[in-house]
């Protein structure tokens, strides 16, 4: 199988671990990643937030470049970016005068004939939980693990499960062995960029998703958003007295699959899941 | 004899609904908006009375305030709003008009990674996460803020120093020239 795929920009920094892990995972189940040719990035929250029709062009002119490559599936796997992108694809199908808009500015015209896929709708359309299950090696030994979904199922564009209680992740950390736990923050806000500008806003909601958490008897957290991840991670120590690790949900696929610890990028991590993955038997001591 | 004309009493609600197609006239302020909103204990107006604000006119309050900016975007509003008002875009719509208007910036650093931000995108065609941080905290008058984690994050190459671009980086820039900032207007 072949199939496109746009990282964004984060998967190229602060959540290489992510881009690395699902290269890994899919190496192992033998789907080929294509990258969008030069893509640029997708605006995210600044440009929607400053200018409206730059929002749009940024994505769109990445939607051009899957069209002339042929690709038809395009992976995004940062939630912001899929957003972008998929609404994007739907707005100029229902309104003409955007369309001619876009065109004109990027200067060549999209057909709409890229479909846009989150990683998680791809691995459990696409892929499949069954055969996700057969490209495992091991699992993950009863591992108890929050899903987190931040904002993910509300985002314009996005028609991925339940908006206030999706099970997506979930299903897939069942299916590798881990107990998913019914918890309460699940879709509670991680703060996004606040944490930079407003840093204290931002703790205050770190703190009391990782209390939550904990409250169940969560012994990780899975995640699939690089901003989520990061939020978590790396200002955790400062509101969080014991060691929670915020792994992406690829990391915890890999893990099953007998994939390396420094392939799946599991030591890019800030809160070192090692001890954790050691001390239940998934990791070899 | 002076009396108010349409757009004195109803001009800030249309122009929200031209912009966004959201009319605010359909809120019961039930308060649902505030309610659910993670961001709310910071907010100088609730999002409920943002929206009120907007039915009574009163532009200034609204373009001013810290609210429009601590907005993280996370929708929750837009889904549980009884009257499926898409309160979300509305105050995506409101940042534009505050930078459009060129009232006072409520929160001005909110502002300013947005245009760091964009600015990395228009040299790059792609965001260079350590430029966007060292710019932001610089002009935030914080050289050192979050350093120990900058430098957490620079040993686990997770932030680097890189200005690689992408190869259409001329297209990019034309396309930041070329695009208004509202659509509809």
């Amino acid at each position: 199988m072949r199939v496109g795929y746009y990282p964004g920009c984060s998967l190229e920094s602060s959540a290489k671990e992510f881009d690395l892990s699902l290269r890994a995972i899919f190496q192992e189940m033998e789907i080929s990643l294509q990258e969008i040719p030069d893509w640029n990035c997708c605006g995210a929250s600044p440009a929607h937030s400053l200018n409206e029709e730059l929002g749009m062009a940024l994505p769109y002119r990445n939607l051009v470049k899957a069209e002339e490559a042929g690709l038809k599936r395009i992976i995004s796997p940062c939630p912001a970016c899929y957003s972008q992108m998929r609404h994007t694809h739907e707005k100029v199908g229902l309104d003409r005068s955007l369309a001619d808009r876009l065109q004109k500015i990027v200067g060549k015209e999209y057909q709409g004939s890229s479909e846009s896929k989150h990683l998680l709708d791809f691995i459990k359309e696409d892929i499949g939980l069954k055969q996700l299950k057969s490209s495992m090696k091991s699992s993950l030994k009863g591992l108890r693990v929050a899903s987190y979904y931040g904002c993910l199922t509300r985002l314009p564009g996005v028609k991925l499960d339940d908006v206030e209680n999706p099970v997506i992740i979930d299903e897939i950390v069942e299916v590798l062995g881990g107990k998913p736990l019914g918890w309460s923050h699940k879709t509670e806000c991680c703060g996004a960029s606040l944490s930079l500008t407003r840093t204290e806003i931002a703790l205050r909601l770190l703190r009391s998703i990782l209390e939550a958490a904990e409250e169940k008897g969560a012994e990780c957290i899975a995640v699939v958003c690089p901003l989520c991840q990061s939020n978590l991670d790396t200002r955790q120590t400062l509101v969080y007295k014991n060691k929670m690790p915020i792994l992406y949900i690829t990391q915890m696929i890999g893990l099953t699959q007998g994939l390396g610890y420094a392939k799946l990028g599991l030591d890019g991590l800030i809160v070192s899941p090692r001890d954790l993955l050691r001390k239940r038997g998934i990791l070899e001591k | 004899m002076s009396y108010l004309n349409e757009k004195e009493i109803h001009g800030f609600r249309h122009r929200i609904l031209r912009l966004t197609g959201e009319d605010v006239s359909k809120c019961i302020q039930c308060g649902k908006c505030s309610a659910g909103c993670p961001i709310s204990p910071e907010m100088d107006l609730q999002p409920n009375q943002v929206i009120h604000l907007i039915q009574i006119n009163d532009l200034e309050t609204v373009l001013r305030s810290q609210t429009i900016w601590l907005c993280a975007s996370c929708q929750t509003c837009s889904v549980r709003c009884p009257e499926d008002i898409d309160v979300a875009q509305i105050m995506d719509s409101l940042r534009k008009l505050a930078v459009e208007e060129k009232v006072p910036i409520g929160e001005e650093n909110g502002m300013k990674f947005d245009e760091f931000f964009l600015d990395s995108i228009r040299k790059r065609g792609r965001v260079n996460e350590m430029e966007i941080l060292l710019r932001y905290n610089l002009a935030a008058g914080q050289p050192f803020k979050d350093s120990h984690l900058g430098l957490v994050m620079l040993a686990k190459r997770k932030l680097s120093f890189s200005s690689r671009k992408i190869k259409e980086v001329c297209l990019i820039k034309e396309i930041f020239k070329n695009s208004k900032r509202f659509i509809k207007e």
